[in-house]
């Protein structure tokens, strides 16, 4: 992936885009007298701001960026022909670690693809569990995102405070599967087991913790003026462009697009009997970024709480044979994970494990804007634009 | 300026202990006060509590002994003479500041007074040595050939320019009202001055020159390059900036010279804005024993607000804070001082 293949900004073909995206871009030409030639930085593998193995090649013009290349690949693990080797039940464990802060978000569409498969449906209670798992896990992996913004802006307060309510969260995820990052714990035709005792009421009082952080953060990090200057239109990804480079999930509706695969997509889980909203925000840049995932941190409280008052009763698994063979037949379920859209094209034959998997993951394509995004932005910005975008490695590589 | 009668070498060997001694202890300090403990508990976690008897006292002089067994590694391609020497400079441009600022009526390393307490230059030498620092900065950067280092020592260097006037400017509000450049005299100003008549707490300066006085801290904070001015060593984009190849005791010496910094410029903003050592209805000798204590609570006050700023806000950008230092700090500074000589005049 080089920024050279990519047509210039401003001649992409059959996109219209609003030209004061560009305005940066003009101004990085100004100085050409003055030009001293470029520094080529090497920003990772190892590096704090690239949380993981991302390695991004940036030629600087001073403090600005001319170009950006993000290399990737230091961390693939090749799940996708794994999966050719393993049952069903066994592939959970893998596809838990592709994107590890939402483990549990990753299990629920492959169980679903399965399911599909051999037309079996879950039971009510059981639906219920994994829509309340994974909207935990969302709000997990989103508290960590708040308050890691800020440390990539530069403020070391705020990212304790996100590390803190995700404790809380991964305490009671912990309680209900017994591992805190990678539970487990979904199975074809169900769930593996009830709440434990006293469980409800904890995690009443959790949401009421995560809704008051939220306003915390909404006080010290997105009402701080400084935050505002480091992030308002800065990395703005046009709603038409961030569409046609594939990025979804909170960063797609953050530039504007109405679109959620839980209200959209196919039926799974329980969303449809849920009260919620999906938020969106007109700009586009990293703090519309930060923005809608701040609102989307309490949409998710507030639907667990729903969930906790009008969860029904009943089993917990469907009737399944002991040894599970998936008929033959192909399928693709997608579904809006915390960091996107996530999906999994399974083709089955037959055996009791896939015979090819396809794993859409979703920060894969949330990074491909990058070349197009870093153009033209100070040294600062990469990191915050960066951070904002939210990408897990395990995710892009696989 | 001190009364017992020794000789001027024992004197000189007596000074030189005090600062090469105070310097480390104030670091150790603000490093333990505020970056262990008041940082953790604003974050909603402890810090360190297990090493030591109290709260972990010992953590820092435990990590100080580290850092001593480190392995002390210069970069290949390093500029080996520079890359050493820079370290040094910075850390003596803190002891540099520390010698002027009066801790007593009658304590003082060298007050740069000549004839009378009021005809001095202590103002002047503390702002001029304390911009000394980013030359060891800069030498640091350029020396450690690597990239994030030079692009986080150009940066301190751009920053410390711009933010050397603000707080030059801020500073002459302060002198033009006390009449005198020497820091001594600054504080006998405060201290015999009254409040409409009543000379109780005598007359801090920060309540004419408190524009002065904010803009002084802010300045200051971005001369400390913490946040939110710390883009030179930005540990999210730049690691460490220009610290990032330096190791050990080396590497001790930069933690050293950046907390003595800050406790020398609360110092200064104590001693010019506060009052100083000096206490209210305390004259004489008493004020020598107090005096210290006083100026160390003073000068704690002040740390206290620059690390709470340092631990609360997000980091400017690079050209953001060229835009507030030229459009904002300096033009209020320039007001200030016209404001104040007016007053001079008038009253």
């Amino acid at each position: 992936m080089t920024t050279t293949d990519l047509p210039p900004p401003g001649e992409l073909p059959e996109i219209a885009v609003d030209p004061a995206a560009f305005r940066h871009l003009a101004d990085s030409q100004v100085n050409v007298e003055l030009d001293t030639g470029d520094m080529v930085l090497n920003i990772g593998p190892q590096h704090p701001a690239t949380h993981g193995t991302l390695r991004i090649v940036v030629r600087l013009d001073g403090e600005r960026v001319v170009s950006a290349d993000p290399i990737i690949g230091y961390m693939h693990r090749g799940y996708e022909k794994l999966t050719e080797f393993r049952t069903y039940p066994q592939i959970t464990t893998l596809i838990n670690r592709i994107d590890w802060l939402s483990s549990f978000a990753n299990e629920v569409p492959f169980i679903d693809a399965a399911e599909q498969l051999m037309a079996i449906e879950a039971p009510p209670r059981a639906q219920y569990l994994r829509t309340i798992l994974t909207e935990l896990s969302r709000i997990a992996t989103f508290v960590l995102f708040l308050g890691e913004m800020g440390l990539q802006v530069g403020a070391i307060t705020p990212a304790f405070y996100g590390f803190r309510d995700r404790e809380y969260v991964l305490n009671l995820i912990e309680a209900v599967t017994g591992g805190r990052f990678h539970p487990n714990f979904n199975r074809i035709g169900g769930i593996k087991d009830d709440l434990p005792w006293g469980w409800i009421s904890e995690c009443r009082g959790v949401m009421n913790k995560v809704l008051a952080s939220c306003d915390e953060f909404d006080d010290l990090v997105v009402g701080n003026p400084i935050f505002q200057k480091r992030t308002r239109s800065i990395g703005i990804i046009p709603r038409e462009l961030g569409a046609a480079y594939g990025v979804s999930g909170s960063n797609l509706r953050a530039s504007g697009v109405d679109w959620d695969l839980r209200r959209d997509g196919p039926k799974y889980l329980v969303y449809d009997e849920l009260d919620w909203q999906v938020w969106t925000h007109p700009d586009g840049d990293s703090f519309a970024r930060y923005w809608v995932r701040l609102q989307e941190t309490r949409e998710s409280a507030r639907m667990v709480l729903q969930m906790l008052d009008q969860m029904p009763s009943g089993p917990l698994m469907a009737k399944v044979p002991r040894i599970i063979k998936v008929p033959e037949g192909e399928v693709f379920v997608n579904t809006e994970n915390p960091l996107g859209e996530m999906g999994y094209y399974v083709i089955s034959k037959g055996a009791t494990g896939p015979f090819r998997t396809k794993i859409r993951s979703a920060s894969f394509s949330n990074v491909s804007i990058l070349p197009w995004l870093l153009r033209g932005v100070y040294v600062p910005d990469i990191v915050t634009i960066l951070a904002s975008l939210y990408f897990i490695l395990g995710d892009i590589d696989r | 300026m001190i009364a017992l009668e020794i000789g001027w070498g024992t004197t000189l060997a007596i000074k030189t202990v005090v600062v090469l001694g105070i310097v480390p202890f104030t670091a150790l300090i603000l490093g333990y006060v505020f970056l262990l403990k008041m940082m953790s508990h604003m974050q909603s976690r402890l810090g360190p509590m297990d090493p030591g008897g109290f709260h972990g006292w010992y953590q820092l002089i435990g990590d100080g002994i580290k850092f001593l067994q480190k392995e002390d590694i210069t970069p290949a391609e390093a500029d080996r003479r520079v890359f050493a020497l820079a370290p040094a400079i910075v850390v003596l441009s803190t002891f540099l500041v520390f010698v002027v600022v009066p801790a007593g009526p009658r304590i003082a390393v060298a007050s740069l007074d000549s004839k009378s307490m009021f005809d001095g230059v202590g103002v002047f030498y503390a702002l001029a040595v304390s911009s000394l620092s980013v030359i060891g900065v800069l030498m640091a950067g350029w020396a450690s050939s690597n990239k994030y280092a030079l692009l986080g020592a150009l940066r301190a260097a751009a920053q410390l320019i711009a933010y050397e006037l603000p707080l030059v400017l801020a500073v002459v509000g302060v002198v033009i009202q006390a009449g005198t450049m020497s820091l001594q005299g600054i504080v006998v100003f405060q201290q015999q001055g009254s409040l409409f008549g009543w000379s109780g707490i005598g007359f801090p300066l920060i309540l004419t020159q408190f524009a002065g006085f904010a803009l002084f801290m802010v300045a200051a904070q971005a001369e400390l390059t913490q946040p939110p001015f710390d883009m030179p060593v930005a540990e999210s984009e730049l690691v460490a900036g220009y610290m990032v190849e330096y190791t050990g005791f080396r590497f001790l010496f930069f933690f050293i010279g950046e907390f003595g910094t800050a406790f020398a410029f609360a110092a200064l903003a104590a001693t010019l804005f506060l009052g100083g050592w000096s206490v209210p209805w305390v004259h004489g000798t008493a004020a020598d024993f107090l005096g210290p204590l006083v100026l160390f609570a003073k000068v704690m006050f002040v740390a206290f607000l620059m690390f709470w700023a340092r631990f609360t806000y997000p980091r400017f950008r690079e050209d953001q804070l060229q835009a507030i230092a030229w459009k904002w700090l300096i033009p209020i500074a320039l007001l200030n001082i016209l404001l104040t000589g007016v007053m001079k005049v008038a009253f």
